[in-house]
């Protein structure tokens, strides 16, 4: 009980910090899950960032996993909500907010100034990966050539997936 | 409640000559887009299915979301999708596609987890390496491709091109927090929106 009330104030908190998506608060929970709590060993924590990388969905489901390690199912529930309850609540009344707005004056000029940041932040999170990433001259071509292909093209992004995950195994296997 | 929220948002709506979709087909979407994100590259499936399969939002519509999706903290793929069912079917809609895009992953992370903690093990063959940062490639392609298919439809006047320039430069070569860069930049993109606005009118809100 005083585990799962542990975890849902730190994911609570870390929630409402996350600006930006979760990558930002990843080495707050490492700190907390490893060196506060003791849920985990480092190395379990980095194993558990592999897991929830290798998964489809939003990245920050790494949550689940430090609650369901920490206090069982239980845990993993109480993680998951207090995770992403708080932003999609904000984010809800935000929502509300423009929708009823939609005729007025300020709303179109937000529109037309978050028009270029939003276009300027979808090629920072493309480049921001890029530099953390210690790529080959295999994974680069990769990069580009699904880059030119999905800005030029109809190809489902699908197949561009499993064409980069072919390319690599077959180079690396 | 639920059916006074939709009707209330409903009420309002523009742009939106067909009828709102169902909470069905905004779940099927979204499910559809939290499972085929393999490795990143969330924004660029939530684009393709909402704006050209689906043709639910325009980009306008789009990018105010993903900027505002942003501006609050949280997952941006999981605030892009609450924003996204608010503006289609109000409480109802938001809750669709929250559970389409999160429920399967999560059960997903809940199986895997559960194997990984009861074999202590990453189970994670060289193969499967391999194939992660083939996709991990990819999906770096795809969010670069998506600015370059909203950049030549959206940015046509020298201003923005340069607002996107500076965004995307500080942020994603240099590394400056994105709270930050939103906090200076937001203003600037104000200001230029308000001096190149069409037709003389005095906007309730300026920087």
């Amino acid at each position: 009980m005083q585990v799962l009330l542990q975890l849902g104030l730190l994911f609570l908190g870390l929630s409402m910090l996350a600006f930006g998506g979760g990558s930002g608060v990843l080495p707050d929970m490492q700190r907390a899950a490893v060196n506060t709590y003791h849920w985990m060993s480092a190395k379990e924590f980095l194993d558990m960032f592999a897991i929830s990388r290798a998964q489809p969905g939003p990245g920050s489901l790494i949550v689940v996993l430090i609650g369901l390690k920490a206090a069982g199912l239980a845990g993993a529930m109480v993680s998951f909500l207090t995770m992403f309850g708080p932003p999609s609540l904000a984010v809800h009344f935000v929502a509300r907010i423009w929708h009823r707005a939609a005729a007025s004056a300020w709303r179109q000029l937000v529109e037309r100034a978050l028009a270029p940041v939003a276009v300027g932040l979808t090629f920072a999170s493309g480049l921001a990966l890029m530099r953390q990433a210690e790529h080959g001259l295999l994974p680069w071509g990769v990069t580009a050539v699904s880059t030119v292909l999905f800005a030029f093209t109809e190809i489902n992004p699908l197949w561009l997936l499993a064409g980069g995950a072919g390319a690599l195994i077959v180079a690396g296997g | 409640m639920a059916e006074r929220a939709r009707t209330g948002l409903n009420g309002v709506m523009r742009d939106q000559s067909v009828s709102a979709p169902s909470l069905l087909s905004l779940f099927n979407s979204f499910m559809r887009i939290g499972l085929a994100a393999f490795g990143g590259g969330l924004a660029a499936w939530t684009r393709r299915e909402i704006v050209e399969v689906r043709g639910w939002m325009d980009d306008t519509q789009f990018l105010s979301g993903y900027a505002l999706a942003q501006l609050v903290p949280g997952a941006t793929n999981v605030n892009l999708a609450v924003f996204i069912g608010t503006q289609m079917r109000g409480v109802p809609g938001a809750i669709s596609c929250f559970l389409g895009l999160c429920g399967p992953p999560l059960l997903i992370v809940l199986v895997t987890g559960y194997l990984y903690l009861h074999s202590q093990s990453a189970a994670a063959g060289p193969w499967l390496g391999a194939a992660l940062s083939g996709m991990g490639a990819v999906a770096i392609g795809l969010s670069l491709g998506t600015g370059i298919r909203l950049g030549r439809r959206n940015l046509r006047r020298l201003l923005p091109i340069g607002i996107t320039a500076i965004v995307a430069l500080s942020i994603g070569i240099f590394g400056y927090p994105l709270p930050y860069v939103l906090l200076v930049m937001m203003p600037v993109s104000l200001g230029a929106a308000w001096l190149t606005r069409a037709q003389p009118q005095t906007p309730a809100k300026r920087a």
